[in-house]
């Protein structure tokens, strides 16, 4: 156990546990021992913690239920990851303090550096040590954290919005790249280096991206990501829509995997409240959110091509797309934001048909994979262009988070749904895909060969999908069965109250990890026996992919980086939240 | 006076055949994309083209402020002019062409190295960092592919009896086209020649995605327009050459009059220009200038040295 190794190494008064709904060892520990205790764990034991998960803040200054947790007005959480124990650990810091700080860990992980800005841009958490504390989503010259609890959640919070003249120029001034701010030269000894703006709008960026490129000819020297454009305020959100109420902001997250979003939030919200989902209402969340993987993955592989010069593939990809669309508007009405999910299960039965629908789909795609294969992934200038390029291995991978199945294609076969299936995936036959070179090529082939699995899980929700109901009978499931809410007073009442208030969850923690159509897309929820969450963290997959990308795209051209961009998968709204 | 007819008849032929162009690719694309394409406007979308050119026309003439104005305006209509002058020379017909000159074919190529102006200036006066990028690429990339533009025609040359005239040529293929027996000239020529119209997929100096529009990124209005005219002027040109040089330009069984099979002939090429374009990625810049010269350089080479062997042996 994870907490006694701590314990037996730093003394059992500095490790104090808290038991959390998700059951992952969780432990305060002192923010003096922070930077020994995580070196301890990434490199000092047996079966390290190699991956720096997640890391985050927590507002605890109006937090009710705190039980045995120590006094602290800020608490970072830090969530590690150790693929050879199969487990995660979280540790935290209690803070003290208007605008408390702690020791940075950029020495420790690579992809610490954006976490802690964000943290700090959120929560005004200083981290000492860090080479480059400063705003990450919100502009340089914002006023307030929005993360923190004074903080406003409504427009209506704070005065009519205005810019004057003046005020505007200077936000304009404050974009204007200024190389020597993050310690690139505008000169090397033979040449001048040209800075080329790379978005905020462009068509190889797939949204609002920005990427600075300090360019010598074409070759990229180094590149500073500019991110921000797409923040929308997702986690603050949480805090005051109600939980049932929060789903379809889900949605809107990694806005290409619709309800598998959904799913991520609800585990975590279930695990929380301890709702146990019938089997039915498992499988319909199995079916649709591998619909979802196909869907999200139909339309990175087109735009993957069209990034790569080849303009048709998107139209046939999308046409597919557009099929599975068909099946996910028969059963649930909505289209990419399907909002299907809900507390306890999912919001109705299947359709009448169903089965043929999703039959029919099931024969009809293999075919099309085949002939994209040849059209695409054979092509030998799509080869010349991807392979050996943006190369990078495992281990590389985990220092920067990366998760999914670009973590795949360095040939280590990790996938939650397989290594902690949850959702009923144990009873499915699939593989994982794993690629060889770590190559935007593998990055590809793993995610090709990804849907044929989901096809295949698909067909297997067919056979497998049992009778029952589709929704928890908990009194926490929102909305609750409506049948008994005439024929007796208590079901009525619950009835009542979920839908007006909204449920009220059981105070306490819990991360859920899903197999996101990126990566690991992850819900850390803190409750506070509310009908909101008092902290809802939304750890998403792009927001690590696009840290690495100066990384892994130094050296090469312009033409690869889009190739890079490409192979990536992103999306904004994931990246940004 | 004859003359006078020809010249207008030419002008308003490639100017008619530049503007369908644009909308047999709309129509051509969608249909290999499994989509409608334009059908809105008029019969088919036959109306497309006029209310696109209406569009074109009436949109705001702007200059951005810190361009070279005189530059960037010249720019554009470098392509179209130098393109047209080209026209003067292609045998539509027996009779119809405007001039039939003994330096015709390399009239063309000079004419073809002219059009790189357009890009390098168009880049340079537009003062922008992605033009300027897809300047760049253009010129390094017409250099390379005029080299063995040129080469890969001298093989026709030789077998057509040494001349440059491009009646001649046709004429010399009465018993067979060039394309039998100069296939490797065809192939280099037709790679070439889309290179040299810096159309899709070697569309390196403009690569959207990339570069945004590349080098003509700045530009809107008909001046943009005058790109867009020029780029299909360009792949009528060098459909219309293919035609005239590798595939016997008007021959063809009399039951259909002269000027109908050459047509008929450029459009089949126009159309496999189109389709390259849909069918194909881009390559990386340097590996498209790479194949360029490692490959077909010494290819072209090959093939003038073995026709040439060929026409000795036979004395």
């Amino acid at each position: 156990m994870i907490i006694d190794e701590l314990k037996a190494r730093f003394g059992a008064d500095n490790i104090r546990e808290q038991k959390t709904s998700d059951g992952m060892p969780t432990a305060w520990v002192n923010a003096s021992d922070i930077l020994r205790l995580l070196d301890f764990v990434k490199n000092g034991i047996s079966k390290p913690y190699k991956m720096l998960y997640d890391l985050t803040v927590v507002d605890e200054r109006h937090r009710q239920y705190r039980d045995s947790m120590p006094a602290a007005d800020f608490s970072v959480v830090y969530h590690v990851t150790s693929y050879g124990r199969n487990e995660d650990l979280r540790i935290k810091v209690a803070l003290h303090g208007e605008y408390p700080s702690l020791p940075s860990i950029t020495g420790l992980w690579a992809n610490a550096n954006w976490y802690e800005r964000e943290a700090y841009d959120m929560f005004g958490v200083k981290f000492e040590g860090h080479p480059n504390l400063r705003r990450i989503l919100m502009s340089q010259s914002w006023k307030g954290h929005p993360l923190r609890k004074e903080y406003p959640a409504r427009a209506t919070e704070i005065g009519p919005f205005s810019m004057s003249e003046d005020e505007r120029t200077a936000a304009e001034e404050e974009l204007v790249f200024k190389p020597e701010d993050w310690g690139l030269k505008r000169k090397s000894e033979d040449a001048e280096f040209m800075f080329l703006n790379l978005g905020p709008d462009h068509p190889g960026t797939h949204g609002l991206l920005r990427l600075i490129l300090q360019l010598d000819g074409e070759e990229i020297v180094d590149i500073v990501p500019d991110i921000g454009y797409h923040h929308r305020g997702a986690e603050k959100m949480a805090e005051r829509q109600t939980w049932h109420k929060y789903i379809p902001y889900t949605d809107r997250i990694d806005y290409t995997a619709g309800v598998l979003n959904n799913m991520a939030y609800l585990m975590s919200v279930e695990k929380l409240d301890g709702i146990e989902v019938p089997a039915r209402a498992q499988i319909i969340r199995v079916m649709t959110g591998e619909m979802f993987r196909i869907i999200s993955h139909l339309l990175w592989y087109g735009t993957f091509a069209q990034d790569l010069g080849q303009i048709s593939p998107v139209f046939y990809t999308f046409n597919d797309r557009e099929r599975v669309f068909d099946i996910i508007s028969a059963i649930t009405g909505g289209r990419m934001h399907a909002n299907w999910f809900r507390i306890g299960g999912v919001a109705q039965d299947l359709p009448k048909g169903w089965q043929q629908m999703v039959l029919d789909f099931v024969k009809y795609f293999p075919k099309s994979i085949d002939e994209w294969d040849k059209v695409i992934m054979s092509n030998r200038i799509i080869k010349g262009r991807t392979q050996g390029i943006g190369v990078f291995n495992t281990d590389e991978a985990i220092e920067w988070g990366i998760t999914g199945p670009s973590l795949r294609a360095t040939g280590f076969g990790w996938d939650l749904r397989k290594q902690r299936p949850y959702s009923g995936y144990e009873n499915f036959k699939f593989d994982v895909p794993v690629g060889k070179n770590g190559d935007c090529y593998d990055r590809a082939r793993v995610r090709i060969e990804e849907m044929r699995q989901s096809l295949s899980i698909i067909e297997q929700c067919v056979k497998l999908m049992p009778d029952g109901p589709y929704k928890s009978n908990s009194p926490l499931t929102t909305p609750p069965t409506k049948e008994n809410t005439t024929k007796d007073i208590e079901t009525l009442i619950h009835h009542f109250l979920n839908v007006s208030w909204g449920p009220v969850i059981p105070a306490g923690e819990s991360m859920v990890q899903v197999e996101g159509t990126k990566g690991s897309n992850g819900y850390y929820l803190v409750s506070d026996n509310n009908t909101a969450a008092y902290r809802c963290r939304v750890r998403t997959p792009s927001f690590p992919s696009i840290q690495m990308v100066p990384y892994i795209a130094k050296g090469y051209t312009i033409a690869d980086l889009l190739a890079i961009l490409g192979a990536v998968d992103f999306v904004l709204a994931d990246l940004d939240r | 006076m004859a003359i006078g007819f020809i010249i207008v008849g030419v002008l308003l032929l490639v100017v008619t055949i530049a503007a369908a162009n644009i909308y047999i690719e709309r129509r051509l694309l969608s249909l290999w994309q499994d989509r409608r394409g334009p059908n809105r406007a008029g019969p088919f979308g036959f109306l497309q083209v006029p209310a696109d050119m209406i569009k074109i026309f009436l949109k705001e003439d702007w200059i951005p402020p810190f361009a070279d104005k005189a530059v960037f305006v010249l720019a554009p209509t470098i392509v179209m002019l130098s393109i047209l002058f080209s026209f003067a020379l292609v045998p539509f017909a027996p009779g119809f062409q405007v001039v039939d000159s003994n330096i015709a074919l390399l009239f063309f190529l000079a004419n073809s190295s002219l059009a790189v102006y357009s890009i390098v200036l168009s880049g340079w006066a537009s003062n922008n960092k992605y033009a300027m990028i897809g300047a760049m690429r253009g010129t390094a990339q017409m250099i390379s592919y005029e080299v063995f533009m040129g080469l890969s025609l001298m093989g026709v040359v030789m077998i057509s009896g040494g001349t440059f005239s491009l009646r001649e040529i046709v004429e010399a293929q009465r018993g067979m086209w060039n394309v039998v027996p100069q296939f490797v000239g065809f192939c280099i020529f037709m790679i070439a020649a889309v290179a040299e119209s810096h159309r899709a997929p070697f569309d390196l100096p403009e690569s959207e995605g990339e570069l945004v529009a590349g080098f003509h990124t700045e530009y809107s209005g008909i001046k943009f327009g005058m790109f867009f005219v020029g780029e299909y002027l360009g792949i009528t040109l060098i459909s219309a050459m293919i035609v005239t040089l590798f595939f016997g330009g008007w021959l063809g069984p009399a039951f259909l009059p002269p000027f109908f099979w050459f047509m008929l002939k450029t459009f089949a090429f126009i159309a496999f220009i189109i389709l390259l374009r849909a069918a194909l990625p881009r390559p990386r810049y340097d590996q498209f200038l790479g194949v360029g010269w490692k490959i077909l350089l010494p290819l072209t080479l090959l093939n003038v040295l073995i026709t040439a062997g060929i026409l000795l042996a036979r004395g």
